[in-house]
């Protein structure tokens, strides 16, 4: 049995354990913010924390986040009011929305990790996450102010 | 055209916890020049179509009958109904139609069909006049209560005054007294708000859904569960109407979570491919991973059939040849052959574009439960109709028996509007009797896509020695997407030479002639952001550009000299018959060169065209029409002594006529340039025996921050606010490559003729 937390609620998970963290949360837990978009680690769709650190649920079995603390974008605040997701808004990022809690978890990890990231940072940082609607511009602009709250 | 009515007795719109509410809808009388136009028969019943809702408490719910897919639409649509109404947008909420278009389609054009970039110019007069209406209910409501006449009293933000007394009710405050009135029509039809009382038009909107959008609570395709549900992936033939020989799912089933493993049988080669279902292997179980897992242990032996000759080595090389040899004449101006022949010199240059695919961000995934009826369908679709109308064929049923639920769609870019998935699971579901979401990966949608067409361009022009051009001929070739319905179509259809070919908007060269080359097409081909308009811009602009140098003319100058200034470019006047405007009668919506020069005059100056740059540094500008949009692009580039590029800045000019969200237009141009530099940089689909050799991100590269514009700055032009609504998803895509292609020239003396660009400049 494979046991974590999950938003700050303990799960029990009996399943095959290669199952990837995306499926479990998505289709057996229900929590369906997360979202699928190539399945192999390519586009960041799926990015979740582990630990505090994002990861890319598609690729990351449950067995690997077992006793973790697991943060899906449902879970990154309680109100939807992290810094970066007011960033978010600010800026008016979204389009067609679909990468955008990948987006948003990828960029509240950075921040974590590094409070005041160069530009170039910023970009690195971001880089693994595809928007195929075309709102790097906004991203970029949006965790630059996030970066100020953080 | 159609007529307002007040409708609150029915119960459509039934909000909870709301005691009384007054419902407004458009009538469509059966057999008016609406209900024609969707041919339906005679009959003189009244259909309600159905936009807004005011329930007793204020709350002002306003029906989006279009799919959002990033490009606005949930907020611009409304936003013309409230700011009519004068509703308080703060109070305003926004309610999906399903698919009905016998009710929710009151412009009478589309059907639902969200694509073409033309829901604002076809629902911007209907929305003005439901507002209206609105407000005249309202207005009514509150003199009846006072008892005094109703042109004593206004509306404004929310209220309704009485201008004698200052006095004022809130819109819930009056519901009770506006389920009686009737909207009169005609002439007396309520008054349309001055242009200059306009609140919401033209000013800045943030979506509605940014909040869902920023904490996960957005609801997409695969986002809607329902009791009894199973989830599908589906093997299909790697080659286009190939089929299943044979299959062993023994492995398949071993795995824990899979259920099922079914065949969708083949699409008998009699019917065209459309948008049905073409077969393949299901594998069905309760969860998503296990069914990918499943298809993978599937062992299945393919019958590939005659496609398996389409090779993009052979298939691209018999595309130029076409293009080459031309044939049929779609347009021809004076006389070209003459004027080549007394031309001082002669220039010719030949270009080529792949194949693309789509790549929303959200795979296709239809949900439909056809145990029942009527079926239900929940769907991220471009058109609720066509799915339901494609769907009832499946199952061998009426239309009217089938409805289907729009979510939000994670980009769409023509995809979602060809329902071949949805299909899939009504065939699933019917076959095993459960409810049945139907999951594309993303491996699906490159391997199995309608794809944008390659295409090839031939260019010639004769110029004189003064450096002025006068002949201008282009031929093109490329499978056209009429094949879905035609399999042996062999020529482009007049839909696909209306996409900035026929329209070449060079008005001032006094000899044109433009040709199409016949081809077969091997492979599904559907329209995709911008359709045929990506590789017509790229060519011509391209080849002005060429042409320019070659004539030792300043670029601009020289671009704006060969569209010149007129009013309208008349292509009856050079014999083109049967023209294709976007759908739209040329005299609403024609063709403006003035309007285009000007857009150009504008990115010209905002990106500072002309001053020195350093080495390695260049500026390229780029226009086109397309959607009844002018966009202009001038894209500044620095090329590295490895090849790779950096984009500082992308400077683009729209005129789109009369808009409505600013923020809205803003967005999509910058999505535009960073979709078209996916376009030049990466995008190319090639086959292999039939087979799409590209498969997920890794081989089919989208732009991602690292190598995207993040400047880009965008120039809404007002001069002509006072015309028609116009495209605005699609248009700023297509001046995107030829802009940065021709800035790559400058700064490398590097001419880009065959997309992708890739790693052709490493060796430069
Ligand atoms: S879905 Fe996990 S990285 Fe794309
Ligand atoms: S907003 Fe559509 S993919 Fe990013």
């Amino acid at each position: 049995m494979i046991s974590m937390k999950i938003n700050g609620v303990s799960r029990q998970f009996h399943g095959d354990p290669d199952m990837p963290l995306l499926w479990y949360v998505r289709d057996e837990l229900g929590l369906t913010g997360t979202k699928f978009g190539c399945g192999a680690a390519l586009c960041g769709a799926c990015t979740m924390h582990v630990d505090g650190e994002a990861v890319r649920s598609c690729v990351t079995a449950v067995s690997e986040a077992d006793g973790s603390e697991v943060t899906t974008i449902e879970g990154l605040d309680a109100e939807g009011n992290h810094p970066v997701q007011r960033a978010w808004r600010a800026h008016n990022v979204p389009q067609c929305g679909y990468c955008q809690s990948g987006q948003i978890m990828s960029a509240a990890a950075l921040l974590n990790e590094n409070p005041d990231p160069s530009d170039e940072e910023i970009v690195d940082g971001m880089a693994g996450n595809i928007c195929r609607c075309g709102t790097y511009q906004r991203i970029f602009a949006a965790v630059r102010t996030a970066a100020q709250e953080v | 055209m159609l007529g307002v009515q007040n409708i609150s007795r029915r119960t459509f719109l039934k909000s909870a916890g709301v005691t009384g509410a007054l419902v407004l809808g458009a009538n469509v009388t059966t057999g008016s020049m609406i209900g024609t136009a969707r041919g339906q028969s005679n009959g003189s019943s009244v259909k309600p179509n159905l936009f807004v809702e005011i329930a007793d408490d204020g709350t002002v719910t306003i029906t989006c009958s279009r799919s959002e897919m990033g490009q606005g639409v949930r907020t611009g649509i409304p936003m013309i109904l409230a700011d009519e109404m004068e509703a308080d947008w703060q109070r305003v909420k926004i309610w999906q139609a399903p698919g009905d278009e016998t009710k929710y389609d009151p412009a009478g054009k589309d059907a639902q069909n969200t694509d073409g970039s033309r829901s604002t110019r076809h629902h911007f007069d209907v929305m003005r006049e439901l507002g209206a209406a609105g407000r005249y209910v309202l207005e009514q409501a509150a003199a009846k209560k006072w008892g005094v006449d109703a042109s004593e009293v206004y509306a404004k933000d929310h209220r309704l005054y009485h201008t004698g007394t200052g006095q004022w009710f809130d819109f819930g405050e009056v519901v009770d007294a506006a389920a009686d009135i009737a909207v009169p029509t005609g002439d007396a039809a309520p008054r349309l708000k001055d242009q200059s009382q306009w609140k919401y038009i033209g000013r800045d909107m943030p979506v509605v859904d940014n909040y869902d959008m920023s904490t996960g609570g957005a609801t997409y395709g695969a986002d809607i569960s329902v009791p009894g549900m199973k989830i599908a992936v589906v093997a299909r033939p790697p080659v286009y109407r190939g089929k299943a020989k044979s299959f062993d799912a023994t492995e398949a089933l071993k795995v824990q979570g899979v259920e099922q493993v079914i065949e969708i049988p083949a699409l008998s080669d009699a019917m065209p491919a459309q948008f049905r279902a073409l077969g393949g292997i299901a594998v069905i179980g309760t969860n998503t991973w296990s069914v990918m897992e499943g298809r993978d242990r599937l062992v299945i032996e393919w019958e590939d059939g005659p496609n398996v000759r389409h090779d993009s080595g052979t298939y691209n090389d018999e595309l130029m040849a076409s293009a080459r040899a031309g044939g049929l004449v779609i347009r021809d101006r004076g006389n070209v052959d003459e004027a080549l022949g007394s031309a001082a010199q002669v220039m010719e240059a030949e270009y080529f574009v792949p194949y693309f695919i789509h790549t929303p961000m959200e795979p296709p995934v239809a949900l439909v439960d056809a145990t029942q009826m009527p079926v239900k369908i929940v769907s991220s679709t471009q058109a609720p109709n066509e799915t339901r109308q494609y769907v009832a064929e499946a199952l061998g049923i009426e239309k009217t028996d089938v409805e289907c639920q729009v979510t939000l769609l994670g980009g769409g870019f023509g995809r979602k509007s060809k329902p071949d998935f949805a299909c899939e699971a009504a065939i699933l579901s019917a076959n095993i009797g459960a409810p049945v979401r139907v999951q594309w990966t993303r491996e699906d949608e490159i391997r199995h896509g309608y794809y944008h067409a390659a295409s090839a361009h031939t260019l010639k022009a004769g110029l004189v020695e003064e450096g002025n051009v006068t002949a201008w001929h282009h031929s093109g070739a490329w499978p056209s997407l009429i094949s879905l319905w035609n399999p042996v179509q062999r020529t482009g259809h007049p839909l696909e030479f209306g996409l900035g070919l026929i329209d070449t908007p060079y008005n001032q060269v006094p000899n044109i002639r433009i040709e199409n080359g016949e081809t077969d097409a091997m492979i599904r081909v559907g329209w995709y952001r911008s359709v045929n308009n990506i590789q017509h811009a790229f060519a011509m602009n391209c080849f002005a550009n060429e042409l320019a140098e070659a004539a030792g003319r300043h670029p601009v100058e020289f671009l704006l000299e060969l569209i010149g200034d007129a009013d309208v470019m008349d292509l009856t006047a050079d014999g083109v018959e049967g023209h294709w405007n976007y759908g739209d009668a040329i005299e609403d919506w024609p063709i403006m060169p003035k309007r285009l020069s000007n857009v150009l005059r504008v990115v010209a100056e905002k990106s500072g065209y002309g001053k020195s740059l350093p080495a390695g540094h260049g500026l390229g500008v780029a226009c086109h029409r397309s959607f009844h949009s002018y966009v202009g692009c001038a894209v500044h580039v620095v090329v590295r002594e490895d090849g790779s590029l950096h984009i500082p800045q992308v400077d683009m000019a729209i005129d789109c006529g009369r808009y409505v969200n600013p923020e809205g237009v803003r967005k999509q141009m910058e999505g535009a340039a960073i979709y078209g530099h996916s376009v030049a940089m990466h995008g190319q689909i090639t086959t292999t025996q039939g087979a799409v050799d590209q498969s997920n991100f890794h081989d089919y590269t989208i732009t991602r921050m690292d190598d995207a514009p993040l400047d880009v700055r965008v120039h809404i032009v007002e001069d002509y606010t006072h015309l028609r609504p116009c495209g605005v998803g699609e248009p700023g895509v297509p001046p995107y490559t030829p802009a940065l292609v021709n800035a790559i020239y400058q700064a490398t003396g590097k001419r880009i003729r065959r997309l992708p660009i890739g790693d052709q400049l490493e060796s430069a």
